[in-house]
């Protein structure tokens, strides 16, 4: 873009715009429903995108961070009686420590063993989770009490949508700092080559362990949230396959690219609703589309429609 | 000790499917570079076609040789129709690309055969054969002596026909394997479509014992990558002994420790490996060029 400092704010105002008009065309809660799926997915896709866009290190263990936060406000408010932000307040500084320990190992490595590494460690957390049934409730899941601000129950669907858009719009502004700050540099030398990042300075395992740490929590407390907007929780959130779902969204929309990401989480939230009407034919259309996507806008979709639109101004 | 030998020859059984959907994954990887994550799926079409033909009243060893058939075709598809047009994409790109393939063919599958499970009859009898106390299904002889028969196989492939030679010559360097005349191309059509058959012909065999649904591919899949990479990515026969490890180390934690946790073996195992020897157990350590 001409202008890097009106693309990067020009976007969060239409980020912006965006939330804030949205209502005037949901119909009812079914859509609020969706509204908030899609803006938590966006939520983890902002932080994953710093991971895999940025930082060029894969994970396809992410939804294991979204269940940890998501399980921790679960099983600390029904079974010890938490106050609902105090145990997502926990969960996040769990997760991130869980995410700390496992980041030095893990970030050492690259490629596909980074990518099985990662999936490894997402399956770990996922059986945990459906075989300590005493604690999580098993396969069959958990509910969530109403999470409560004072007297306020926060409990509709209209409710959630404005706490999902508001914190989607605060990730979304921290993001764009840290991308465009010396420490958002050094992420992205990462990505051109680790050992000329090293030549010049820069950490490389700390700031891989920081944005690890960070895509990590920003997960987790997607995770809560999730947990007490559907008031229910279920081991499949942990799933490889819900972590392939998050790596697909932030792909599909465009690497390295934070509103990309948040287009492509709408893309796949709302995508498989509008195809609910053809449910036998959703994983072939699905399936269809991601490997279209890729073959076709092998940069995602806002990337490469950015290009387009750049040619056709000149 | 009969628990004991109970234990391996379960183990070995499941090793062995481990294994093939591993050499699966290691052929693909030495063509193309690629990390196949549709490779379950061909174990699923084995599988399931297998099923489909003999629910149409075809006999056993036809309906599974045209199973086979099938998923070497849908290997082919894949490299021809996604993974070619996307030469020049990255890792992440190529992982994202057999992904959205596998849910692709996952899909078809579903639509066309059903969600139900499926259960093939095994090969010869469902008698067990006694063996120093503990029981052995005939199943398994099938599959442990299938899979030795194919890594005898691929091994005089690779030593004694040209065309074997051409794929090692493809993976150690393609460039130099293009320079020297080798159809690149053909040796990487020819490993998507070997590679698809080794996942069907275990999709197959193990049908009779574990059933067979439109989904079961996914699992197999991550614990063959698991194989995969404990063998040292690459390496077919590195692959086979990552298998049969997985798959011993699971009986073992399943019968000795916890039946309830025994999936979460092989992943911890994958991680000690990968911290500990990050090139998997027989890879050779790799080098960054700058």
């Amino acid at each position: 873009m001409a202008n890097p400092a009106l693309g990067r704010w020009g976007g969060l105002i239409v980020l912006i715009v965006v939330v804030a008009a949205l209502p005037l065309v949901l119909p009812n809660k079914f859509y609020y429903d969706i509204a908030v799926k899609t803006g938590l997915n966006a939520l983890v896709c902002v932080g994953l995108n710093l991971l895999i866009g940025y930082a060029g290190q894969i994970s396809l263990g992410h939804a294991a961070f979204f269940a940890l936060g998501g399980y921790a406000s679960a099983v600390l408010t029904t079974r010890y009686e938490w106050n609902g932000f105090l145990a997502l307040g926990a969960g996040a500084v769990a997760t991130g420590i869980v995410a700390y320990l496992v980041a030095r190992p893990i970030l050492r490595l690259k490629g596909h063993y980074l990518a099985m590494a990662t999936l490894a460690f997402g399956i770990i957390v996922s059986l945990v989770l459906n075989r300590e049934i005493w604690l999580t409730g098993g396969p069959d899941g958990i509910t969530v009490p109403t999470l409560r601000l004072g007297d306020m129950r926060l409990r509709s669907a209209e409710t959630w949508y404005w706490i999902t858009g508001g914190a989607l719009v605060v990730v979304t502004y921290l993001a764009l700092n840290l991308i465009h700050s010396p420490s958002g540099r050094a992420i992205r030398a990462l990505h051109g080559s680790e050992v000329a990042a090293e030549t010049l300075g820069i950490d490389v395992a700390r700031t891989k362990t920081m944005v690890f740490v960070l895509s990590a929590v920003i997960a987790a407390i997607a995770g809560s949230l999730f947990a007490h907007a559907d008031r229910f929780i279920t081991p499949n959130e942990a799933g490889f396959l819900r972590s392939v779902e998050l790596v697909t969204m932030v792909v599909l929309g465009g690497m390295a690219s934070t509103f990309g990401a948040i287009v492509g989480a709408a893309l796949l939230t709302v995508l498989p609703q509008a195809l609910a009407g053809f449910d036998e034919f959703k994983h072939i259309v699905l399936g269809a589309i991601l490997v279209g996507t890729m073959i076709f806008l092998p940069k995602g979709l806002v990337p490469s429609l950015g290009a387009l639109i750049r040619r056709w101004r000149r | 000790m009969s628990d004991f030998l109970q234990f391996v020859f379960s183990g070995l059984t499941v090793g062995a499917i481990y294994a093939l959907v591993g050499i699966g994954f290691a052929l693909i990887y030495n063509a193309s570079h690629v990390i196949n994550f549709a490779q379950g799926e061909f174990v699923m079409i084995g599988g399931m076609a297998t099923v489909a033909l003999i629910d149409l009243g075809v006999p056993l060893l036809p309906a599974a040789l045209v199973a086979i058939a099938i998923a070497a075709l849908v290997g082919v598809a894949l490299e021809k129709l996604a993974i070619e047009p996307a030469r020049n994409a990255g890792v992440v790109t190529l992982i994202i690309i057999t992904i959205g393939a596998s849910i692709l063919v996952r899909g078809v599958v579903e639509v066309v055969l059903g969600k139900q499970f499926h259960r093939l009859p095994s090969f010869s009898g469902d008698q067990p054969i006694l063996v120093g106390g503990a029981t052995l299904h005939p199943q398994s002889l099938w599959i442990v002596g299938a899979l030795v028969v194919l890594v005898v196989g691929l091994k005089l492939f690779f030593d004694r026909h040209p065309f074997g030679k051409a794929i090692l010559a493809t993976a150690h360097n393609r460039l130099a394997a293009q320079l020297v005349g080798i159809e690149v191309k053909t040796v990487l059509v020819a490993s998507f479509a070997l590679s698809a058959a080794f996942g069907a012909i275990g999709g197959i065999l193990t049908a009779p014992l574990t059933l067979t649904q439109y989904d079961v591919g996914v699992m197999l899949g991550v614990k063959g990558f698991c194989a995969a990479i404990l063998g040292g990515l690459g390496s077919p026969f590195g692959a086979v002994l990552g298998g049969l490890i997985v798959g011993l180390a699971e009986a073992l934690a399943a019968g000795y420790v916890s039946s309830a946790y025994k999936d979460v073996v092989a992943f911890v195992m994958i991680l000690l490996v990968l911290f500990f020897m990050p090139s998997g157990l027989f890879g050779t350590k790799g080098t960054e060029r700058v």
